[in-house]
């Protein structure tokens, strides 16, 4: 009989995980892509119900009341978040997956230490766990801005986070040694710490890689507490968290890379050189930044056949893409061609610009990768360039800058260039940006929200 | 015992190969989605924090198994969400964006 029900529920977890994996290859295409989370949803909500049915479970009101809790709450604040605060939402949930891995290979630990293969795998599970959600919650902190997003530089942090991790993970190995729970509280407690040191150096543009790879990271969290279940009494459910989160983990990994490589830089350069904690100095930019009005501006793109728009955190921070998205409606009823140049770093996760111009309702066929537009820039009579910098600065075709190397927008070779920034500094890098002090460069100062509104009106203005 | 560590040894290299071949074409455009829809799926941790707080035995293991299985239900719930809210915004902007 009971073997009955358990087929069954396995049956259940296959069926699931299939639809995971087409789910998530769904993704790759924008038509297919809602589909794809509409059927994963719900093989997930199957497999989540029948694990109830699982022989030999108890604590059901306990179960209960922690899936309404989280499953409310979760449900709740995802609705209500604005889109703006898409990363550190996305960040959040993620570290609580995290989260959930450590506090089950806490779990099985306190209940089974002297199973030393299922014990160690949930070590190294509880390990990459508490990580993950330490990380993510400082992350969502940054990005919040309810901490500073400038890199946080303690001194000696290399020998300090080293301590922190070797010390911590040696308190978990003795525990497994010595089969004492005990000394599970110090290495959590140390785990959790390295999680905020790991991620206190890094600063906010540096987010989409670091929250891509907390994913990643989840998920493996998620594979080995998978594998330490196996050995249990049901261990069916450990599969599909086995297939589930290796699946995360390698497609969070790619993600990862391709984040860093739009950066030229490696993963590790990301975590580990506080990159942007310090300025470059010496490197000397000629001429002077010359400003525009906006009436002026909005001239030169009115008379332009084609305006290249590249929109960067600052038009996130001002929530400028309704504004933005009324320039190009205009800018396009006088007969501009009006494309956006998308860089894939450009915000603070992957695909942020891509998602707030969706928000704002420009259809994306009008959004163009690096690699789609710059050879069009030539041929560009104006490149508006709304709150973005490192990621168009020409000092990444210089030998010796900071971001030397880094693939950049090539704003620098159209026409005009109108850069909409809302004071005279540095971008993160701390690199000066001699494109704003080119002879066809003019600055647009303000909050890119009330710069975008001005072009606005004076365009209704003409008409 | 140890058969069930290698099946699952086995599953997972074949995992890795998947995740790998199935997303890597994917364009900027869908990055987000695609991050937080893998988000989404390790919410697979929701079961077995319902595993493990159904076969918890002391007090302790109860708690921390609540812990568990309550950021488990966020993880899983935040993360569809998320993405069924930004996915949305894609359909609504091709329907009124006007492909050219």
């Amino acid at each position: 009989m009971t073997s009955y029900v358990q087929d069954a529920i396995n049956a259940v977890y296959v069926v699931a995980v299939l639809v995971f994996i087409l789910g998530l290859k769904a993704m790759s295409g924008p038509s297919t892509a809602r589909r794809g989370i509409v059927y994963a949803g719900a093989a997930m909500l199957l497999a989540v119900v029948v694990t109830f049915a699982s022989p030999g479970l108890s604590n059901f009101l306990l179960i209960f009341v922690g899936v309404a809790i989280g499953g409310l709450g979760g449900w709740y604040w995802a609705r209500v978040v604005k889109m703006t605060a898409m990363p550190q939402m996305v960040a959040m949930f993620n570290g609580m997956g995290g989260g959930s891995a450590a506090a089950i290979a806490a779990v099985e630990m306190l209940g089974h230490l002297s199973d030393l293969t299922s014990s160690s795998l949930s070590l190294a599970g509880a390990v990459i766990g508490s990580i993950s959600i330490a990380g993510s919650i400082i992350a969502f902190l940054k990005l919040q801005g309810w901490m500073t997003s400038k890199p946080i530089v303690l001194p000696a942090r290399q020998v300090v986070n080293t301590a922190v991790l070797v010390v911590g993970v040696g308190f978990g190995l003795y525990a497994l040694v010595v089969l004492h729970t005990f000394w599970l509280l110090p290495f959590y407690v140390l785990l959790l710490l390295y999680g905020i040191l790991l991620t206190l150096p890094i600063g906010g543009a540096d987010m989409p890689v670091v929250i891509s790879l907390f994913n990643a990271l989840t998920g493996i969290a998620v594979g080995l507490d998978g594998f330490a279940l196996v050995n249990g009494p049901l261990g069916d459910a450990g599969y599909a968290m086995v297939i589930a989160g290796v699946l995360v983990g390698a497609a969070g990994s790619l993600l990862t890379l391709l984040m860093a490589k739009a950066m030229n830089r490696s993963v590790s350069n990301v975590f580990f050189s506080a990159f942007g904690a310090t300025e470059e100095t010496g490197a000397a930019v000629q001429g002077q930044l010359k400003p525009i009005d906006a009436a002026d501006a909005a001239i030169q793109m009115a008379y332009a056949n084609q305006v290249i728009i590249v929109p960067g955190y600052g038009m996130a921070v001002a929530q400028a893409q309704q504004k933005v998205k009324e320039l190009a409606d205009l800018l396009e009823a006088k007969g501009v061609t009006v494309k956006f140049a998308i860089h894939p770093v450009a915000g603070r996760m992957p695909g942020h610009m891509n998602v707030l111009l969706a928000e704002a309702g420009i259809s994306y066929d009008k959004l163009f990768d690096r690699d789609e537009i710059n050879a069009e820039f030539p041929a560009t009579d104006v490149a508006f360039v709304i709150g973005a910098n490192d990621v168009v600065n020409p000092a990444a075709h210089r030998q010796g800058s900071p971001l030397y190397g880094m693939p950049i927008l090539d704003v620098e070779q159209a026409k005009n260039v109108i850069v909409n920034k809302r004071g005279q500094g540095k971008g993160f890098a701390g690199v000066e940006n001699d494109l704003f002090y080119r002879d066809n460069t003019r600055m647009l100062y303000g909050d890119a929200q009330t710069a975008v509104g001005k072009l606005v009106s004076e365009l209704k203005k003409a008409t | 015992m140890a058969a069930d560590i290698w099946t699952a040894l086995f599953i997972a290299l074949l995992a890795a190969f998947v995740g790998y071949e199935v997303i890597s074409r994917v364009p900027v455009l869908l990055h987000t989605p695609l991050m937080s829809g893998s988000n989404f799926i390790h919410g697979i941790v929701l079961v077995g924090a319902i595993v493990a707080l159904g076969l918890a035995t002391t007090p302790l293991e109860d708690a921390i198994g609540l812990v568990a299985v309550v950021m488990g239900a966020l993880n899983v719930t935040g993360g569809y969400m998320v993405t069924v809210r930004i996915l949305a915004m894609f359909d609504r902007s091709k329907g009124k964006g006007g492909a050219p």
